[in-house]
């Protein structure tokens, strides 16, 4: 709740006037019955005069205005209370998702992430400005409703006492019934909708096994599955108005019959304050009551599914951030030189799983030199790397940069020594000149253009119409893979990092132009240390050092030469890649 | 360098898909149990009377039923009508006990007398019944007073009973005659999405198609069940209401009458503004929610370039913008209502005033005037109600026409009458100047000629959009050339049956893709009547055994959302046994095995061999290790093959493909 009122408070103004304009509405919905009795009294009693008809008009259309006033008060203070408490909400999260480490954003996933920033916050939003305005409203109505049936007559209101507990108790039970019955049927268009979304996507294959008639089946099983879910839980919720009709009902006939009788005994008693035009407007607060009964009702069931929002907006605002700058960190250190050093890193994703995806790893990493790693997937080669910029932070052991452990850096200063290019690389709208200044901002035209060059993209970029202006994504051009994975490169060289690192960012780029970018590598950043991983000998073969991954551990570090000789995991994967050929460039990969 | 609110909105506007959330205004009304899909999207229908003339085929079948619920309907509307009305003959009785005697002039209206006299015998017909609950308390006036309202009451009771009767079975039936309908029009929908040709499907995004069984059947399902009662019904009402009120008097009518066309003059100005600033709101949220889409997505990146900052400043530009817009669109939404209301309250002022002047002069009854008060307020519901619910009526009108419109889409053409079955396949196939491009104007092949012996591995290599995949898309026929033929043995496959062509090739497309359901479901997908053993023995053949075994429940391993707890390495093993089932005779390798490690693919090659000896075998592959060993290598260069031969041949050839692998050159 605390961390709720945060986004109320600057707006505290908003959400107490906004209600408040909502009680004046309230009050003279109240009010409004009281007119008409005196009217009916009036009449009744020979009193009634033209003036006092035309008063009471006046009087009626001067509430029904300010009612109006009210009214769009309440919605101008509601929509100001709602709007800015959603924005400010919006904003906090994403700052906070912002902060999340890997780790935090592995646990959510980003799909969930991506929902619970859009479609919970709208969920949530509009149940604020819905209880802002309704929240009053029809509790109020419904108070006032039954204040003035009390002060009308408190004996008649008895009805009311034993015929809204049982069509509160009525209502419970529908709703009661319904919801498993609900759920029931939402799982059942989950169902549906995937077996159409597997049709689609897979309409090749469906097409090329001959399954059409199969899959019509499944589809109308499914269909049949939602259409009698769809019923049994409509079935019951059809009941709810009968229902409800039903005590409005009974309460009407009831009120009209001890009423009348009321009236009549009063007026035999000579008692004048209960008479038809007050069994008039009892009749109208009783409307009015059960109906704002319903309202309620029908919020609290509304409630259900923004709280249910909610909670998974506040599991994001909760979670705690596992990396961030430690009290150890140096604001003042950089990255100098690049020597990395692993020493006993034992790494596993969850804290309680058996199985380390890092053991007790060894392994140091001289400044200047070109480093490949290679194994099969799974062995750790992209968790080893990533401790390198603390995207993950280790269990045990300890990494250090130029000799200082990575958390005394700060986050900041760390990441901007490490260049990184990660396997799931994306490029984002905007123009490739906005993505490649994603490395340096501040970078000259000049600088940009030669981190294209070492990446090899500068010639393909040039071939766009609009060379480095082009945009990219929705609307614009859609690079080739290969493409992308060498802006991916160039953005990351801009950087100019002390240590770079290639996570299979090669894939689809061919070995012609790889052993190209290789080159550049060697030549512009001689003083980084370049680490590549790749599923390619040929990518790594010219390595200062290559080590060889398997199940989390090292198991051999060595030039080509060596490993050839002394690593069996390393000979395989190597005449996996050769073999039956004499050359050495067996699988040139297309972009 | 964060960007300028302009730029943002130009970058992330389009991407704005239609499945945003959307942002109501106020009250639980859209809620709905369908789990809030966004209502009321897109467009206006184009043609509407051809699109509901459709839509009443699918409900015309339930004529009789809608019949009935449209007799329900009135029956229940009048009935409450009626119910309402009992009011005044009580209250005048009363008024005339405590001394306001009523001119009977102003009841002399035949409602007013027919129930008047209904009452009277119900109160003959019961006296004994109703002497017992009156008891004998009252003097003989009030008693008699008592009668007639215990009588009144009684009639009630009967007429409550059928509105509360017909007001559900008119629900139940109409629900029955939706849901009917709208299973229905998903078969109908479904089962012609299974006769559309592949180019459908790669002409419209999966998401465009997905949201006609979403978004756009569930409008349909809610104009049935909500949207179409409420507008009839709230006719029905709305010509009811008036009836009684002109029978009972004809100055209080024109009152409330004269509102009418002030209301809708209001509702409509409100509802204009709010929609321009409504789409103001969605422009925004869809800006906002599409940069929240790609930034979280790609979040990691963000912070491996320490760009966090960036990011929330631009995030904040199209959230303060956002923040606007929906000020704007939430205040125009939000005062609707209230106006409505209030005006209605006027309406009902006027009423009581002027009633009150007509009962001075004795022209009005005090059970007139509460039924005025009533009918007033209910006078303006309908109208309301009917304003609300046209929007949905409309954007489900544009739904259905969507929806048809897939219905209407070409199909694959039929087969011939005369078209073959094919029996033995041996696997001779030919390609004989094949032409073909996917738009006219841009032809793919040229000229291609190609031949292949039952048993040989024939592979393409070539850059992306040199036509590789093409090929096969033409040898199963999910596109049709343009010139040229097509043969398998000696048979041109325009002249086979469709499924009977495709049934002998087996395929490993290049996206893989799996169904929910288990492991070995998945794998005898090609061949229902396969035994376990064989797909187990097929698993192995594509190496996929030995991980299905580490899975939790091996074969039986449950895979959902596409196989997401699986590798694309290991996705792309299930494939290969899939079609390793297979017996097909034509085997196409489409990249089936560019995410498996080299290793693993060297044992995928030897689990092949064998099976491939009996087939005529079509490879596609960026890797050339994966093509070394084929009978015949085609390197395809913009739709024609500049070079065939095998791997030898062609680096004897110093051409392309040894310049591809020596990686002298690059392909793109």
């Amino acid at each position: 709740m605390k961390k709720w009122m945060k986004y109320v408070k600057p707006y505290l103004l908003y959400f107490i006037l906004g209600p408040l304009c909502m009680i004046i509405e309230v009050i003279g919905e109240v009010l409004m019955p009281l007119y008409l009795a005196e009217v009916i009294n009036g009449a009744v009693y020979h009193t009634l005069t033209n003036e006092q008809s035309v008063w009471v008009m006046v009087k009626m259309i001067g509430t029904a205005l300010i009612m109006m006033i009210g009214g769009v008060g309440g919605s101008y203070f509601g929509a100001k209370a709602s709007v800015n408490f959603a924005a400010d909400l919006r904003a906090d999260l994403f700052r906070k998702v912002q902060g999340y480490s890997f780790a935090n954003i592995d646990k959510f996933s980003t799909g969930s992430l991506v929902t619970r920033l859009t479609n919970d916050v709208t969920q949530v939003q509009m149940f604020v400005n819905m209880m802002l305005r309704m929240m009053l409203r029809s509790p109020g109505m419904l108070i006032g409703g039954v204040i003035m049936a009390v002060s009308l007559s408190p004996s008649l209101s008895v009805v009311m006492a034993v015929t809204i507990p049982l069509l509160l108790g009525a209502i419970a039970f529908i709703i009661a019934r319904g919801m498993p019955r609900f759920s029931k049927m939402q799982t059942k268009i989950d169902a549906l909708n995937s077996t159409v979304q597997e049709n689609i996507t897979n309409v090749r294959v469906v097409k090329s096994f001959v399954r059409e008639d199969f899959e019509s089946q499944k589809f109308e099983k499914a269909n049949k599955d939602l259409k009698s879910a769809g019923m049994s839980a409509m079935k019951n919720m059809i009941f709810m108005q009968p229902v409800q009709t039903f005590f409005m009902y009974i309460t009407t006939g009831l009120v009209i019959w001890f009423g009348s009788q009321l009236v009549i005994s009063n007026y035999d008693a000579g008692i004048t304050n209960f008479s038809v035009g007050e069994l008039s407007s009892f009749i109208n607060y009783v409307s009015q009551i059960l109906f704002s009964l319903m309202m309620v009702t029908m919020l609290l069931m509304f409630s259900s599914r923004a709280l249910a929002s909610a909670k998974r907006i506040s599991a994001v605002l909760d979670e705690k951030i596992d990396i961030i700058d430690s009290a150890e960190a140096d604001e003042s250190a950089t990255i100098e030189k690049g020597k990395i050093e692993f020493k006993n890193v034992t790494y596993r994703y969850h804290k309680n799983s058996a199985e380390p995806v890092l053991d007790n790893i060894d392994l140091t990493i001289p400044a200047g030199s070109t480093v490949g790693i290679i194994g099969s997937t799974g062995c750790g080669k992209t968790t080893l790397v990533s401790l390198i910029p603390r995207l993950y932070d280790t269990d045990e052991g300890e990494v250090l940069i130029d000799g200082r452990n990575v958390k005394e850096y700060t986050l900041y200063n760390l990441r901007e020594g490490v260049g990184m290019v990660l396997q799931k690389n994306v490029l984002f709208s905007g123009t490739i000149e906005e993505n490649l200044r994603w490395g340096d901002e501040d970078a000259t035209d000049e600088q940009m253009f030669a981190a294209a060059e070492s990446a090899q993209a500068d010639k393909f970029v040039k071939n766009f119409t609009h060379g480095y202006k082009t945009e990219l994504g929705q609307g614009g051009v859609n690079v080739s893979g290969g493409q992308k994975q060498r802006l991916c490169i160039a953005r990351a060289l801009l950087k100019n990092p002390k240590i770079i690192i290639l996570d299979d960012s090669t894939s689809a780029v061919d070995t012609a132009t790889e052993a190209q970018i290789r080159r550049a590598f060697r030549e512009e950043l001689a003083e980084s240390t370049k680490i590549i991983i790749a599923q390619r000998i040929s990518s790594v073969k010219d390595a200062d050092m290559i080590i060889v991954m398997d199940d989390g551990k090292i198991t051999g570090i060595g030039h080509h030469d060596e490993l050839m000789e002394s690593n069996v995991e390393y000979q395989e994967i190597y005449n996996s890649q050769i073999s039956g050929s004499e050359g050495g460039n067996g699988d040139g990969k297309k972009s | 360098m964060a960007r300028s609110l302009e730029e943002l909105q130009k970058q992330y506007n389009s991407s704005s898909k239609p499945g945003a959330p959307k942002m109501g205004g106020g009250g639980p009304r859209g809620g709905g149990p369908r789990g809030g899909g966004p209502r009321g999207m897109g467009g206006k229908p184009k043609d509407v009377k051809k699109t509901i003339g459709r839509l009443l085929g699918y409900v015309g079948k339930y004529k009789v039923l809608l019949f009935v619920v449209l007799i329900f309907m009135m029956i229940n509307t009048v009935m409450s009508l009626v119910g309402g009305y009992m009011t005044r003959p009580i209250i005048n009785r009363l008024s005339a006990y405590v001394g306001l005697e009523v001119d009977a002039e102003t009841i002399n209206t035949p409602i007013y007398i027919m129930l008047d006299s209904a009452i009277e015998s119900v109160k003959n017909a019961a006296t004994g019944f109703i002497a017992g609950i009156v008891g004998d308390s009252y003097n003989p006036v009030a008693t008699e007073v008592l009668f007639y309202i215990m009588a009144t009451i009684m009639i009630l009771v009967v007429i409550y009973l059928f509105t509360i009767l017909t007001n559900y079975l008119q629900a139940r039936v109409m629900m029955t005659i939706s849901q009917n309908s709208v299973e229905k029009i998903r078969n109908d929908l479904f089962n012609k999405l299974q006769k559309l040709p592949v180019r459908y499907f790669d002409t419209h995004p999966t998401g465009e198609v997905m949201s006609r069984f979403t978004n756009d059947v569930d409008n349909i399902d809610v104009m049935l069940n909500n949207s179409l009662t409420s507008i009839v019904s709230g006719v029905i009402s709305l010509v009811g209401t008036f009836v009684f009120m002109i029978t009972t008097n004809i100055w209080l009518t024109v009152i409330t009458i004269v509102f009418v066309p002030f209301f809708a003059i209001v509702g409509a100005k409100i509802a204009g503004a709010s929609r321009k600033y409504y789409s103001g709101q969605q422009a925004a949220l869809g800006a906002a929610n599409g940069y929240i889409e790609e930034t979280v997505t790609g979040q990691k990146v963000v912070k491996v370039f320490n760009h966090e900052n960036t990011c929330c400043d631009e995030f904040e530009t199209l959230n303060e913008d956002l923040r606007d817009k929906q000020m704007k669109a939430q205040f125009y939404g939000g005062i609707m209502g209230p106006i409505m209301h209030n005006t209605s309250m006027i309406s009902y002022s006027v009423t009581i005033g002027v009633g009150g002047i007509l009962m001075v002069a004795g022209k009005l009854d005090p059970g007139a005037l509460q039924l005025f008060a009533q009918y007033s307020k209910q006078f303006s519901m309908p109208i309301n109600n009917i304003s609300q619910q046209t929007s949905s009526i409309f954007s489900a009108l544009a739904g259905a026409e969507r929806v048809f419109a897939v219905m209407d889409e070409e199909p694959e053409t039929l087969d011939a009458d005369d078209s073959l079955k094919m029996k033995d396949v041996k696997g001779e196939v030919i390609f004989k100047d094949v032409t073909f491009g996917y738009n006219p104007d841009k032809v793919i092949l040229k000229n291609l000629s190609l031949y292949a012996k039952p048993g040989q591995k024939i592979a393409f290599v070539g850059s992306t959009g040199a036509g590789k995949t093409t090929v096969t898309n033409l040898l199963s026929r999910f596109y049709e050339i343009d010139s040229g033929e097509i043969t398998i043995d000696g048979v041109n496959i325009k002249d086979i049956k469709r499924d009977e062509l495709r049934s002998n090739i087996a395929m490993v497309l290049q996206d893989t893709h799996l169904f929910t359901g288990t492991v070995m479901e998945n794998i005898r997908y090609g061949r229902p009547d396969a035994t376990d053993d064989e797909v187990v023995a097929a698993a192995k053949t594509a190496s996929a055994h030995s991980f299905i075994m580490r899975l939790e429940n091996g074969y039986d391993t449950m895979l959902e959302g596409d196989g997401a707890n699986l590798s694309q390495g290991q996705r792309q093993l299930l494939n290969i046994a899939r079609a390793a089932l297979s017996k097909a005779p034509i085997l196409v390798l489409d990249e089936a095995t560019s995410s498996v490690d080299t290793r693993t693919e060297r044992h995928i090659e030897h689990g092949m061999d064998r099976l491939m000896k009996t087939r005529t075998t079509f490879v596609i592959a960026h890797r050339l290790s994966t093509v070394r060993n084929s009978n015949a290598i085609m390197v395809l260069e913009a739709g024609k093959i500049i070079e065939r031969g095998t791997h030898e041949q062609l680096l004897e050839l110093k051409g392309r493909y040894y310049e591809l692998y020596t990686g002298k050159r690059e392909l793109d």
